[in-house]
């Protein structure tokens, strides 16, 4: 028999210090994600901001499809669809107020959309005329992160600065089930929660990273779970249920102004495009998973409930398709322009101030397309 | 020499079967990243190893680029040989402080007694129309840290015989792979897919008298392209592929650089602090007296890398090796 095995007989003493210094109880998520419709809740969500929430989906959907149609006309490199996630992208743009900040990760270009960004400067990074087309300041959205989790620090840094300076603004940044597995998610969690920093960490978690499924990406009984071991609360959500991510979110970022600390927030939904036009989903998934979460549409869901409440009739939801058309009709006819690039621009902005070796490249450059223009105008003078 | 067994393969089949079989010859080999397994991989690369190996072989590894090489030196520490796949050149950033920190440095450290046998592949440049952040050329970031041998294949033979090499090595390998080689063709023969010259090795690709050029990886087929063009203006080009930045072969670029007395050294990555700033040097150093003419350099501008619509006015080209070539001739204009 060990000392261990003889009961009583062994008693350790905690160390000298220890203390738990918060009760985990309170920041862990509930066991199932939190759903407002078609539940008892959504007596009490407003019914004007359901009606803003559906028509903001409706034109999400319109524009995940126009931009998925613009890749195969060549419009566009490449696209990552959210076409069944835009209830947490719309949610995450209105759960702010005009001056938070949003930084999304590539897939979140709806956000960036229902947060005022003109639609064709959003897609800039992904037609490849520009890295980010839009001006971060004019809308508070920092641009989109190509590197997965890299822009959570880059949130939980301004939201600190905007405290330190006394304004109260609130930082949301979005991030893929995969990108929870990043080191800069860890580290950006932690400088949050240690700083109490005004921050909303909105994870969507769409069952896969690329092709890997979130059983190989994380072993936690959930990825809202993994905020307790930093001391900050963790929300499970439907992500598909436009009403619940907005609530949550709402009451996260109203926390994290009122000096209560940042939150994590999983919503759980789903990828029904593959990862982006290039990426062949057959490889490692089935059909019938897919059906089953489109059966669970977030667009079907609210339309649903509304429809039944008598807060949206066919007029409604025809004016939304409209105002949806409208602004796919637009997208596509200015995407279908072609971009008017000036290659001398590679030399702007590397620097505040311009360097004498970026002259020397500056005026090869020019060189060269004077020649070529040189060329092609004699060819066209030979022609005629 | 038979010419039954060569065929035209592409640059990725090469590199798949060259995993493949150094899986089957080393249990200790094991293939880890993101979507190597199910997926084969975003290019295909490790497409199949996961069904024929199992998972433990040819793992999906969380989406962690410092949990993928960290873990790889506990593994390699445990007799592993792990090659690790980072998804994009500029992805393998957040590994960096592993890279450098403990896999260049190991063997270093602990006197010889712990080699780190990593192999870390990393599909690099551009020329894809990627967007931001999926066309960089790191090189310098990997030359510049001692302990790491730097390698990178420019034809489907190297491709192979190459990878096999770094992964039998027992010192850590970067390899970079140029991406927009992928899918060129060369011939190849798979009778003998082990028969290149070993790490360290540049080879002459194409012999000249006027002048080299002194490349790898994916500026090789433009050198080459330049170096046809030259020749209706009567330069006789070189072109050197040096396959191996560190180590780097003296001998090999010194002795035609001597013969030719003119060099130009053509990549994509930046010019400032770029692979083409020592290359040039250890050129002047070695061979001040038998140069005709400065070291040129050829490369990518120095700024950030463009978004695909502008990236053919970043990337050197024929024209731009041939404009520097036609510089060259400065000393004999006086
Ligand atoms: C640091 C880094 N590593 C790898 C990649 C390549 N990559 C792009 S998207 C992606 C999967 C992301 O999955 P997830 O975080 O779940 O977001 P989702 O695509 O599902 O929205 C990967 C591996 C990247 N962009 N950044």
């Amino acid at each position: 028999m060990t000392v261990l095995e003889q009961r009583g007989a062994y008693r350790p003493s905690p160390p000298p210090a220890w203390q738990p210094r918060t009760d985990p109880a309170p920041l862990l998520p509930d066991a199932e994600p939190y759903r407002v419709l078609g539940t008892e809740a959504v007596a009490k969500a407003d019914p004007d901001l359901l009606r803003r929430l559906h028509a903001q989906l409706v034109r999400g959907r319109r524009y995940n499809t126009q931009a998925t149609a613009l890749t195969k006309q060549g419009r566009l490199a490449v696209y990552p669809s959210s076409t069944g996630q835009e209830a947490c992208e719309v949610a995450a743009a209105l759960a702010l107020e005009e001056r938070d900040w949003l930084f999304p990760s590539y897939r979140d270009t709806l956000a960036v959309v229902a947060r005022g960004v003109d639609p064709v400067e959003a897609l800039t990074l992904l037609r490849g005329d520009w890295h980010s087309g839009y001006d971060p300041y004019e809308h508070r959205v920092a641009p989109l992160s190509t590197p997965l989790a890299t822009q959570l620090p880059h949130a939980v840094g301004l939201a600190h600065a905007a405290r330190l300076k006394g304004d109260d603004v609130v930082a949301l940044a979005m991030v893929g089930d995969g990108g929870t597995s990043e080191g800069d998610f860890h580290e950006a969690l932690n400088f949050a929660a240690v700083w109490q920093a005004p921050v909303v960490f909105l994870v969507q978690n769409n069952g896969f990273a690329i092709s890997v499924p979130l059983a190989k990406q994380t072993a936690a009984p959930s990825l809202a779970h993994k905020a307790v071991g930093y001391g900050m609360p963790g929300r499970l959500v439907d992500g598909n249920d436009a009403a619940a991510v907005h609530e949550v979110l709402s009451d996260a970022v109203r926390r994290a102004r009122a000096g209560g600390g940042p939150t994590l927030v999983e919503a759980v939904t789903y990828r029904i495009d593959a990862h982006t036009n290039a990426d062949d989903a057959t490889r490692y998934r089935g059909d019938a998973e897919v059906e089953a979460w489109r059966a669970h549409d977030p667009i079907e869901l609210l339309e649903a409930e509304l429809t039944e409440r008598g807060l949206l009739d066919e007029a409604g939801i025809e004016a939304a398709r409209q105002d949806a058309e409208a602004m796919a009709a637009s997208l596509r006819e200015r995407m279908n322009r072609d971009p008017e690039l000036d290659p001398m621009a590679l030399f702007d902005h590397v620097y505040a101030e311009t360097t004498a070796q970026l002259r020397e490249q500056r005026a090869l450059l020019r060189a060269e397309l004077e020649a070529e223009q040189e060329q092609h105008g004699a060819q066209e003078g030979g022609a005629r | 020499m038979t010419t039954v067994a060569v065929k035209p393969a592409t640059m990725a089949q090469a590199l798949t079967r060259a995993l493949r079989d150094a899986m089957a010859a080393d249990p200790a080999v094991h293939v880890m990243g993101e979507d190597v397994g199910t997926l084969g991989g975003v290019f295909r690369i490790t497409d199949g190893l996961a069904k024929e190996f199992g998972e433990d072989r040819c793992t999906d590894t969380p989406l962690a680029e410092a949990g993928i090489l960290g873990t790889a030196v506990g593994m390699a520490m445990y007799g592993l040989r792990p090659v690790v796949e980072m998804q994009f050149d500029a992805f393998a950033y957040p590994a960096f402080e592993q890279l450098v920190s403990h896999v260049s440095r190991m063997r270093n450290r602990t006197r010889g007694r712990m080699p780190l046998p990593i192999t870390v592949r990393v599909p690099y440049g551009g020329g894809i129309g990627g967007v931001e952040h999926h066309s960089d050329s790191s090189e310098a970031y990997y030359m510049a840290t001692p302990g790491l041998h730097v390698v990178t294949p420019a034809t489907v033979a190297d491709a192979y015989g190459l990878l096999r090499q770094a992964i039998a090595s027992d010192d850590p390998v970067v390899f970079l792979e140029p991406k927009r080689l992928y899918w060129s063709k060369d011939s190849w023969n798979p009778e003998h897919p082990t028969d290149v010259e070993p790490i360290g090795r540049a080879v002459v690709r194409r012999p000249g008298s006027s002048a080299t050029l002194i490349t790898y990886g994916p500026s090789l087929p433009v050198c080459l392209e330049a170096a046809e063009a030259a020749q209706a203006e009567g330069w006789d080009l070189e072109v050197i592929d040096l396959r191996s930045l560190v180590p780097f072969d003296d001998e090999t670029v010194c002795a035609a650089v001597r013969r030719t007395g003119r060099a130009v050294v053509v990549h994509e990555s930046t010019g400032f602090g770029g692979p083409g700033g020592e290359i040039a040097a250890r050129i002047t150093e070695r061979c001040f007296h038998h140069l005709e003419a400065p070291v040129l350099r050829v490369a990518g501008f120095d700024i950030p890398y463009p978004p695909p619509m502008l990236e053919r006015h970043h990337l050197p080209g024929v024209d731009r090796i041939l404009d520097a070539v036609a510089r060259l001739q400065w000393e004999a204009e006086g």
